[in-house]
């Protein structure tokens, strides 16, 4: 019974915060907070996403920035072919990016550990330079991107970003909860902890790796997708920034990987001290301060923030209580 | 294809398996077959193709040529994960806990994916298992701080979490005191007395002496005796491999 007043608990949560953002971009004038909000809550989707590959199942994936972009692209090419609406966009994007992720899962069969995260920052330069030199979305030189007309009950296109995203990255954390706490979840630990183990246990690790990269992809490109529409702009080598994975990675050991509320910490607090930063000091310190938190956390607390909070996810995430 | 298999035709059977690694060749035509409730001892030097052999039954390995039928199914194929649902568990030789889970949880992974049953009967029979092997008072502690016997009975209740009809024992005695030794060996010869086929690999002779009601001794990954216990401790070619010429 207690799984289910955790349960109800949480999507009390969800609704609370869901209706918390509307409320905010039917009241607020100003469009600033919508702007930097995007921001972080896209984090929250990137870390979330990427702790469900990096995470539950252990394989660090430094290729977020190719999903990402491929997530922006998906839909750059969508609405320049047909004029698409954003939520089209968005599915399309997670679709692309589900079918990349199975690529990559496919990459797991044979790679482990450092091998399959240099594995995976191949794939984000592969794709970024066919992308510089695919003409029809603008190649390197980039593309300018006319926003459709925004819709109700929504005044500004920032907003309804704002709002979009806040759902997507709900959808994130949901997703990343139900699995933590499903079977997938436990096959997922026990892979990482020995995948041969796991395997004579009766785990189908090759499927649930492949589950883990399909979801964690899909989530990361649908996170990416609104991103033209937000910048009004897009061009490879922002799209296909490597600041996506590091961000990503960083922000997730930082809250630490073992429950899902961990990434969603650690985006909140890099995210918006890196928004901090770029107002008050310069957008370049932002950098400088995520290297610092996160050489400070790997040497204080390894096991990220949850792992202060809770000796007993200090051990789910593979580490001594 | 039928399962089920009749009373007679033996549970596991293994043909001309031969598996090769590079020019190195670890197991050559080997050619076993074990009954159903049967407790098997394994034995051979170093390197002789014991750990190898269990690999290809398991599913860690494919062998070159050969086959390998459980309950009357050729296996051959079959990644692991699908031979343990079918009722192949292992332990290993050096213990792989899940290090980040609790033992409950260790065994909670078999019985999850490998044993069909309703969530609630679940830990109520991962429970079980923990008492049965000494461990109930560790089941909520965390794997990685269990001393080295633990780790061996934790080995064997995770096997056992599969609920398989053959249980392979890859050296769960090695490094343990005596007394340890006897404690793990009288839970192996009664879950053998629960129908539960074993296959055991061991250094330990006095050990296999007791365990085993059939014995083969591999060297040099060829089969050079199988029989009663007795008779083959006293086969000159086992004497000579174990002892040299």
């Amino acid at each position: 019974m207690n799984k289910r007043s955790h349960s109800i608990a949480f999507w009390a949560g969800v609704a609370v915060f869901l209706i918390a953002v509307l409320t905010m971009t039917q009241i607020v004038r100003n469009e600033y907070p919508f702007f930097a909000g995007y921001v972080i809550l896209q984090f929250i989707a990137l870390a979330v996403a990427w702790s469900i590959l990096g995470g539950y199942a252990g394989y660090v994936n430094f290729g977020t920035n190719a999903f990402f972009g491929v997530g922006v692209y998906t839909a750059v090419a969508l609405f320049k072919a047909t004029g698409a609406p954003l939520m089209l966009q968005i599915a399309a994007g997670a679709v692309v990016g589900m079918t990349l992720g199975f690529g990559v899962g496919l990459l797991t069969l044979r790679m482990r550990g450092i091998f399959f995260s240099i594995a995976t920052i191949a794939l984000a330069i592969i794709i970024e330079t066919f992308v510089m030199n695919w003409r029809f979305v603008g190649g390197a030189a980039g593309i300018q991107i006319q926003r459709p007309p925004v819709m109700a009950p929504f005044d500004s296109y920032v907003k309804m970003l704002f709002f979009v995203q806040a759902l997507l990255a709900v959808t994130a954390v949901s997703i990343a909860r139900y699995i933590q706490n499903s079977r997938i979840g436990r096959g997922l630990q026990a892979l990482r902890d020995d995948e041969l183990a796991a395997e004579c246990t009766g785990v189908p690790t090759l499927k649930l790796k492949l589950v883990a990269c399909m979801i964690s992809g899909g989530l990361i490109s649908a996170a990416g997708a609104p991103a033209a529409m937000y910048l009004q702009y897009a061009d490879p080598s922002s799209a296909f920034n490597l600041s996506y994975s590091v961000s990503a990675l960083a922000m997730a050991l930082i809250g630490g990987t073992a429950h899902w509320i961990g990434p969603v910490l650690g985006a909140i607090l890099l995210g918006s001290t890196q928004q901090l930063l770029a107002v008050t000091i310069s957008s370049e310190v932002n950098v400088l301060v995520l290297g610092i938190m996160l050489v400070l956390f790997v040497v204080g607390a390894p096991k990220g923030i949850i792992g202060l909070l809770r000796p007993r996810y200090r051990l789910r995430a593979g580490g001594k209580p | 294809m039928t399962t089920v298999a009749a009373a007679d035709t033996p549970l596991l059977q293994v043909g001309t398996l031969t598996k090769t690694f590079g020019g190195f060749t670890a197991l050559d035509n080997i050619s076993v077959d074990i009954k159903k409730g049967e407790r098997f001892g394994l034995i051979g030097p170093n390197g002789s193709g014991k750990t190898t052999l269990i690999n290809c039954i398991s599913g860690a390995l494919r062998p070159q040529v050969g086959s390998v039928v459980f309950c009357g199914e050729d296996i051959t194929q079959l990644p692991p994960h699908l031979r343990a649902r079918r009722g192949i568990a292992r332990s290993f030789q050096i213990p792989r806990p899940f290090r980040s889970m609790t033992v409950l949880e260790n065994l909670m992974v078999g019985l999850d994916f490998a044993a069909a049953g309703s969530a609630a009967a679940e830990e109520e029979i991962a429970m079980s298992i923990l008492t049965r092997m000494g461990l109930a008072a560790k089941a909520g502690a965390p794997s990685d701080t269990l001393s080295q016997v633990e780790l061996r009975k934790m080995e064997l209740a995770r096997a056992m979490a599969v609920r398989p009809k053959l249980l392979i024992s890859d050296e769960a005695m090695a490094g343990l005191s005596s007394s340890e030794v006897d404690e793990v060996l009288d839970l192996l010869i009664s879950l053998g007395e629960e129908d539960i086929t074993i296959i055991m690999i061991e250094h330990i002779m006095q050990a296999v002496m007791r365990f085993s009601e059939r014995v083969m001794c591999l060297d040099a990954g060829k089969i050079i005796a199988l029989g009663v216990p007795a008779e083959v401790m006293a086969n000159k070619r086992v004497q000579e491999a174990y002892l040299g010429t």
